[in-house]
């Protein structure tokens, strides 16, 4: 089986789909001569030409409308945004327009388009380009929302959800993006909504998508040493969430964490954790914790955003104060 | 520089005349390739969107619908006339004033008296209300609620009959008081960019909610085509004529070259804003100098004139619209709410009800 980076998964699920469907079509800034700001789309020009591999300006207001009234008549677009920190501008085109027009026209309207990018902190960038989107775009209903943690899922996923016929929120990471995996050279789909249990563990279920779940990975290795078991799910689709898969897991752990890289208010972590309370109370032998970004933008200085952003370390204390080791 | 103390901002002052109307054309139907049906078509079709939206007023001011209400009463000559110039498979959005584009755009009155109301029988099923007429099948793409939003969505449509090669066109209408939102001007420097076969239609009706054309925007709004080379044109749109003959020229031109228009066509809506709008901000004078060159008593006058029909079939056709508004609102009343099982519905396409739990 061949090794694929992470961006190679994704240009391989998009070209597939390309030569599938002919309405599928990309559009973002510099995905076409420049070959794509962190090459995802390399190579893509040359092989589907400049009708389907579209330079934009900088303008994600004016090209994500573009992409809403495409989609309204017929077409499949994939709009990237060079991140999702620079959807912001045009985020009225994502949640008021593709993400309600089906609704509002009393299903009349059909609304299949990708918007992928990558997505939360990647270093030292500043705040203003270190946000993760998952918990803000998947608060919306119509939205469905994607954030793979591997290449494989990656490549199974956006194959599906350029196949889904509905709005899809695609997060990536540029930190994730040269990570290899082996890939199968055979077609696969992985459906959207489906959780991975991908550490099988009887101690304690972690919770944990997209850079986070690398992050459990480490935790789980550590805590290993000291004898303790971790479960670790990685949702890969945001929304619709697979809780059904945590809370099978946590009644066989009887505690929980969850690893999220949302800031505190509102996340996932938040969400996720008062499902389990409600559907697992009697089974859980200890609070749910959570690893979060604190509620405070990316700072710059490297000791600061050391201090902001999760690590591993965190991670084990969660798990043991839900084993109450610590 | 000077040092002038600032007054005020936006500019103040009362307001004698929002906008200008340019010369009517002074050509007769014949010259515009009208029929004598055609123009009794079109008496008509206006005739129908002013009385059904003075009925739509009465029943809310009954209390028989909730929401907003925004009256597009004295614009009729632009819906009429553009829609009569585009074919029918050609692509139409625009903004939430939107009851006579649907109307003009295969949406009946039963149906579109019933989304006022709310009911299940409506064009979008009772989901989007005054504001958010759909009908797909007819290339009616909306109804849309966010001022401005829905201009580079006309320019995805036309992106779309672009790639398709299908020969159609997009057209997108929005009011004055878009023109001020930067997505215009995204979706002008693309659409020019990308040479789409897209027609944008500034209905300029003269207030930007109660804010006058000239206290909102900073000059003519004709110029936002001027710094994207955009071919454009100034039209009165309370003259159906006039309005037929720019857009058959504009047609033929962006279907044949693929490239964008920009159309300001000035009119007036006699109504205030929406329903609780008394309108203060002009003045009695102006609604009476726009109600005089109103554009359904014009083409009715025309039509006598010429001799093209007699008074009493004018009657009769009114008579009939008259009949056929009043059965849409004893429809639209005697009409089902939606299903409650039907709130989950619509909001993806497929099977799946993928919806997140509430309980």
């Amino acid at each position: 089986m061949p090794e694929l980076q992470f961006r190679e998964a994704i240009r391989q699920a998009m070209q597939e789909e390309m030569r599938r469907n002919e309405k599928v079509f990309l559009m973002g800034e510099e995905v076409a001569e420049y070959n794509g700001a962190y090459k995802v789309s390399q190579g893509m020009l040359d092989e589907f030409g400049p009708k389907r591999i579209i330079d934009t300006p900088i303008s994600e207001l004016g090209f994500a409308g573009i992409g809403v009234g495409a989609a309204m008549n017929g077409l499949v677009p994939i709009v990237e945004f060079m991140t999702f920190n620079f959807s912001l501008v045009g985020v009225d085109q994502i949640l008021n327009n593709a993400a309600k027009i089906r609704y509002m026209s009393g299903g009349q309207v059909n609304m299949p388009i990708i918007f992928r990018g990558p997505n939360a902190a990647a270093g030292q960038l500043g705040a203003t380009h270190s946000v993760a989107f998952e918990s803000f775009f998947a608060y919306f209903p119509g939205l469905k929302v994607i954030y793979a943690s591997e290449p494989y899922d990656a490549k199974g996923l956006l194959k599906s959800a350029i196949r889904d016929g509905n709005p899809i929120i695609f997060c990536e990471s540029e930190q994730m993006y040269g990570m290899k995996q082996e890939v199968p050279d055979e077609e696969f789909l992985i459906p959207i909504g489906k959780g991975k249990i991908k550490r099988e563990g009887s101690d304690v279920t972690v919770v944990a998508h997209g850079k986070m779940y690398h992050l459990a990975v480490e935790a789980a290795k550590a805590l290993a040493k000291d004898g303790i078991d971790c479960e670790i799910i990685d949702p890969r689709t945001i929304k619709p969430f697979d809780i059904d898969l945590v809370i099978k897991s946590i009644k066989k752990t009887n505690r929980c964490v969850i690893v999220d890289e949302s800031h505190p208010f509102g996340g996932i972590a938040s969400e996720v954790g008062f499902l389990i309370q409600r559907d697992a109370f009697d089974y859980l032998d200890a609070p749910v914790q959570r690893v979060t970004l604190p509620d405070v933008p990316a700072p710059f200085a490297k000791n600061l955003y050391d201090l902001w952003y999760p690590n591993a370390k965190q991670v084990v204390d969660a798990v043991k104060s839900v084993m109450y080791k610590n | 520089m000077s040092k002038s103390a600032v007054k005020a901002f936006t500019p103040s002052g009362f307001v004698y005349k929002s906008t200008d109307l340019p010369e009517a054309t002074k050509k007769d139907h014949k010259k515009l390739g009208l029929t004598t049906d055609n123009v009794m078509f079109l008496f008509r079709e206006m005739f129908l969107q002013r009385r059904f939206e003075e009925r739509a007023a009465q029943m809310y001011q009954k209390g028989k619908f909730g929401g907003f209400l925004h009256l597009y009463i004295g614009q009729e000559a632009v819906s009429s006339g553009v829609n009569f110039v585009l074919q029918p498979d050609d692509d139409i959005i625009t903004a939430y004033r939107d009851h006579g584009w649907g109307l003009v755009r295969g949406i009946s009155a039963k149906a579109g008296m019933a989304e006022l109301f709310g009911k299940a029988t409506g064009c979008s099923k009772g989901k989007g209300g005054s504001m958010h007429y759909f009908n797909a099948e007819g290339h009616f793409w909306g109804g849309h609620g966010i001022v401005g939003a829905h201009i580079p969505v006309a320019a995805g449509l036309a992106f779309a009959n672009k790639y398709e090669e299908n020969g159609r066109i997009a057209a997108g209408f929005f009011g004055d008081g878009a023109v001020d939102q930067g997505a215009l001007h995204e979706a002008f420097n693309l659409a020019q960019l990308w040479k789409l076969p897209v027609l944008f239609v500034v209905e300029n009706n003269g207030y930007s909610m109660g804010t006058a054309t000239n206290r909102h925007t900073a000059t003519e709004i004709y110029k936002r085509a001027l710094g994207y080379d955009m071919k454009h044109a100034i039209v009165n749109g309370m003259d159906l004529f006039s309005v037929i003959e720019t857009m058959q020229e504009v047609a033929k031109d962006i279907r044949e070259n693929s490239n964008p228009w920009f159309l300001e066509i000035r009119t007036y809506r006699y109504r205030g804003h929406s329903m609780s709008d008394p309108g203060n901000y002009r003045t009695k004078e102006e609604l009476e100098e726009f109600k005089n060159n109103d554009p359904i008593e014009r083409l009715k006058t025309y039509i006598l004139d010429k001799k093209l029909a007699k008074q009493a079939e004018i009657d009769a056709i009114m008579d009939e619209v008259e009949k056929e508004v009043l059965e849409a609102v004893d429809f639209a009343d005697e009409s089902p709410f939606p299903e409650s099982n039907t709130l989950y519905e619509h909001i993806f396409s497929g099977d799946d009800l993928v919806i997140h739990d509430h309980k």
